[in-house]
């Protein structure tokens, strides 16, 4: 009797193997959270320079980040790089690269956004009331921005995410390549590809569910 | 820089361009109305369907388009439901695209003020009535910015669609890189093709915006 196709997810060691895979484009999306927040913080305090060069700089940047879709941008690291700084970058560099320059614009901008949200006369009224200017910043300006900033920061992670499942584009062999393999391997079983895809979406669901979850859940509390 | 190089294959990427923004344009009006129907159901709290709209947003919302198409186009056969790679582009873009579009829709119905709900039901409106010519107006007045920005996401999403073997941008600049070898040329007019795409979309987004705010609808913009 022949089983269903899910149960090839079962044999040996294929579903480690899977998770495996996913936890290739997990660690580059950590990693990719980790250095948009530090460099976000870094890309806000220039789109808010008084100065106008920095400002100028940062929006053609954000543009640029707007307007490419994150899989040219990857092409131009990936292959252009090669081709013209003879930078010859393995695909996960890349990745990281490429997708940091777009994390650092789009954070950098929600920081940006959460920061001025808050009224001005929040901080006249701390001056006012005798605090220092650390003291405001600390005690009254982080605690709004955070509130704000909190869950955009944490819907921006979830589709970093998301678009991290592109660096199967670049040969990384992540949980879609390793997918591909497993069912290489099980030709005989016809509907294989069929439970290896849909647990592959399951999984990414499950990952990403929690995170819009709790994103709705601190924007309805702090709202 | 070679510039015949360029010249002789701007046809290639008017080709290339046109698959793009031809299934970018179906993925973008089914969305829409797969979008404003979840969001009619869940708005209404419509038995049973409203709970569906919710699940399948939750879904569409948490999971990659790479690994929906992949879904799609290799799992699903397997199955015996079988579609061609231009229906699964279209499918696999509007299944992202309507949870996108349904939560614009959302925000901008929960945006409308409750006494102008209660009002239209006051003078004898049924709620159909009230929903088209007091809620929605106002509602997609709001919704537009939000619904802009979809578009160009959505958009920029078709880059995958060579997974699916179509003759996209970035599928025509990949088989030319990888003939001809010139990565630079082949890059630059990826990006000027994409741009050429995407800029005319976000003028008309700015253009709309602005005759938005002089409509002025409600007593929101009445100050």
């Amino acid at each position: 009797m022949q089983d269903l196709g899910i149960s090839i997810l079962f044999k040996g060691i294929n579903f480690q193997r899977l998770l495996g895979g996913l936890w290739v484009t997990l660690r580059l999306a950590l990693i990719t959270i980790g250095l948009s927040c530090l460099f976000g913080l870094l890309f806000a305090s220039l789109l808010l320079s008084r100065r106008k060069l920095p400002r100028i700089f940062c929006r053609i940047w954000l543009e640029i980040v707007r307007f490419m879709p994150q899989l040219v941008l990857l092409y131009i690291v990936y292959f252009g790089f090669a081709r013209v700084f003879g930078l010859d970058l393995d695909g996960e560099t890349s990745a990281v690269i490429v997708f940091t320059f777009w994390g650092t614009a789009e954070m950098g901008d929600l920081i940006r956004g959460a920061l001025t949200s808050i009224p001005r006369h929040q901080t006249e009224s701390a001056a006012a009331l005798g605090l220092k200017k650390s003291q405001i910043f600390l005690h009254v300006l982080i605690p709004q921005t955070l509130r704000r900033l909190l869950p955009q920061a944490i819907n921006l992670s979830t589709r970093i995410i998301k678009t991290t499942a592109l660096v199967k584009m670049i040969n990384v062999t992540e949980v879609l390549k390793v997918g591909q393999q497993i069912i290489g391997q099980f030709y005989r079983q016809p509907d294989a590809a069929f439970w290896v895809y849909f647990v592959i979406f399951l999984l990414y669901f499950i990952i990403c569910w929690p995170f819009s979850l709790l994103a709705r859940q601190l924007e309805k509390r702090w709202a | 820089m070679d510039g015949s190089f360029i010249l002789s294959h701007v046809p290639d990427y008017l080709s290339g361009a046109w698959v793009t923004l031809r299934f970018g344009l179906y993925g973008v009006l089914c969305s829409l109305a797969l979008g404003l129907v979840c969001c009619l159901l869940c708005y209404f709290r419509v038995p049973i369907f409203h709970w569906i709209a919710k699940g399948y947003i939750e879904l569409a919302r948490n999971t990659p388009l790479l690994v929906q198409l992949f879904f799609l186009y290799a799992g699903l056969p397997r199955v015996g439901i079988r579609f061609s790679a231009e229906a699964c582009a279209v499918i696999g873009l509007t299944f992202l695209g309507g949870a996108y579009m349904s939560e614009a829709f959302r925000s901008g119905l929960e945006s409308v003020d409750r006494a102008q709900v209660e009002a239209g039901a006051c003078i004898g409106l049924t709620a159909g009535q009230n929903m088209r010519y007091v809620i929605f107006p106002q509602a997609l007045a709001t919704a537009i910015p939000a619904l802009f920005a979809n578009v160009i996401f959505l958009i920029k999403e078709t880059s995958v669609f060579s997974v699916l073997a179509m003759m996209d941008l970035m599928n025509v600049a990949d088989t030319l890189r990888t003939s001809g070898g010139r990565t630079v040329e082949v890059l630059f007019m990826l990006i000027v093709a994409y741009l050429l795409i995407l800029l005319p979309v976000s003028l008309l987004a700015t253009l709309v915006e602005r005759r938005l705010r002089y409509a002025g609808f409600g007593d929101q913009h009445s100050v």
